[in-house]
């Protein structure tokens, strides 16, 4: 048993493996695949880190490595300041069962003062490293995913049953620019789900309403406001910049005009639907192969077998699961993480409430995203849709 | 004993099967199953399939699959499948 530090250090030097920082570069120069990790303090990691490192101070590592590295078997290579800390590490990933660990030696301090490449995380301000803590300690988020969220513009197609969940989620999630289209003024009756607005701001734009909702969530998130009906004329100046759009409007020209602006720019769309007590969910991403909504629905219903929420009435609940798996999905395209509903229909019945999931594939006949479109530029959307 | 199915009826669609959100409907193919539904529940056919075929506002799914990849109304049935009738719907209000 050693007695004193200096024992210590010495018997972990003797039984863990070390590798030199112009190994690590040459790996890095290679790409060999190898896991780096940052065992200094968060405050050290935040001045500068190996490019790809990933950070798990010492102080965590027993709690945090089996969450951040899952296979046991994995190639790691640890650092620290000089190589002390690291050795350590080392010394405690094996005791876990690692067995492919390697400390490097020195450390970042030197890796510095010899000009190796070196990335800084993104400079979170320490009220947003508090706003986003929960984020950050998922490894699917982190500081780098939370930036790339400040940085994401998402544009919601109505403030209304759909869009009020979804944007107070993506406000409160950090979604740094959110678009809101709708040219409605608060009703009373909007308010059995459209939970974005309140009662002290019936008779209020949709838009204005929603933005001070917005801003007193959350001041990170900046608002762009189209107090107006997207249609053929306005929808590439309203899509143009934003990054994901969600699609929450509430009728069918709308939805068609949508989905042909999406397949032109090239941008992907979060769809959420909702008749009285069922709600269907999918993202169309055409752009990348998926279907688009006109592989899905060739052409719409004919007005009177298609009745709005108005007429036909609607769970105020339901809007809220529907947006909120809309915001998921939108969350998930910007952190690029998981598996989107790209090529799946997601139906929820909130009676029977269960949950299914349908195959949607891209129709080679479609007449907008198949192999030979005949629709190239917009259409007349209403009178589409008046043909029953 | 012919074969039988599950049939998902969608919300527009209870009206014509007084209410209920599932029903058993006999036939080999789709087309047989659609044929049985109108006997029981007349109307359904005509909100379903027009001179061409099903609607372009409805989809028709054998399990997780759109018969309109499968052999459309042709598609086979052994029995036990679950159909779902899934119409287009717009409203986000």
């Amino acid at each position: 048993m050693p007695t004193t530090y200096t024992d210590l250090i010495a018997d972990i030097r003797k039984s863990i493996a070390t590798v030199t920082l112009e190994e690590i570069k040459r790996r890095l120069d290679e790409k060999t695949p190898m896991i780096l990790v940052d065992v200094r303090e968060k405050e050290e990691f935040r001045d500068g880190y190996i490019p790809g490192a990933i950070s798990v101070p010492r102080g965590f590592l027993e709690m945090q490595i089996e969450g951040k590295v899952t296979d046991k078997n994995a190639p790691i290579v640890l650092y620290c300041a000089g190589g002390t800390r690291s050795a350590l590490a080392a010394k405690t990933l094996s005791d876990l069962g690692y067995t492919h660990v390697e400390s490097a030696n020195p450390g970042f301090v030197r890796w510095k003062d010899l000009g190796l490449p070196m990335e800084k995380p993104p400079q979170l301000t320490e009220a947003q490293r508090d706003r986003y803590s929960r984020h950050l300690l998922l490894p699917e988020v982190g500081e780098i995913g939370q930036a790339k969220l400040l940085a994401s513009k998402v544009l919601l197609l109505g403030a209304g049953g759909l869009g009020s969940p979804a944007a107070l989620y993506l406000a409160a999630a950090g979604v740094g620019t959110l678009g809101l289209v709708d040219a409605d003024t608060v009703d009373a009756s909007n308010l059995q789900r459209q939970i974005i607005h309140a009662t002290s701001r019936l008779g209020t734009y949709k838009v204005d309403s929603a933005e001070k909702a917005i801003n007193d969530l959350n001041p990170d998130v900046k608002v762009i406001k189209f107090q107006e009906r997207v249609d053929s004329s306005n929808v590439d100046r309203i899509f143009a910049g934003f990054d994901v759009i969600v699609d929450g409007c509430d009728n069918f020209p709308t939805r068609y005009l949508v989905n042909d602006a999406s397949v032109f720019l090239k941008k992907p769309v979060v769809h959420g639907s909702i008749f009285r007590f069922d709600g269907q969910v999918t993202t169309f991403s055409p752009h990348t192969g998926g279907p688009c909504y006109r592989c899905l629905y060739p052409e719409p219903p004919p007005p009177h077998l298609a009745p709005s929420c108005q007429e036909a009435g609607v769970l105020g609940i339901l809007p809220g699961v529907v947006g909120v798996i809309q915001a998921t999905e939108a969350i998930k395209l910007i952190l690029g993480k998981g598996n989107p509903l790209i090529g799946r229909l997601l139906t929820y019945d909130s009676l029977r409430m269960k949950f299914g999931e349908l195959k949607l594939r891209r129709d080679k006949t479609c007449p907008v995203c198949g192999d030979n479109p005949t629709i190239t530029s917009y259409i007349d959307y209403e009178g589409f849709c008046s043909i029953g | 004993m012919e074969a039988s199915s599950t049939v998902r009826i969608p919300t527009p669609l209870r009206t014509l099967t007084a209410g209920n959100d599932e029903v058993k409907a006999a036939g080999a193919t789709v087309a047989a199953v659609i044929d049985d539904l109108e006997k029981n529940y007349p109307g359904i056919k005509d909100r379903l399939l027009d001179e061409k075929g099903v609607r372009r506002f409805v989809n028709i799914y054998v399990g997780e699959e759109d018969i309109r990849f499968l052999e459309g109304l042709k598609t086979e049935l052994k029995g036990g499948e679950q159909i779902t009738i899934v119409p287009a719907i717009a409203g986000g209000c």
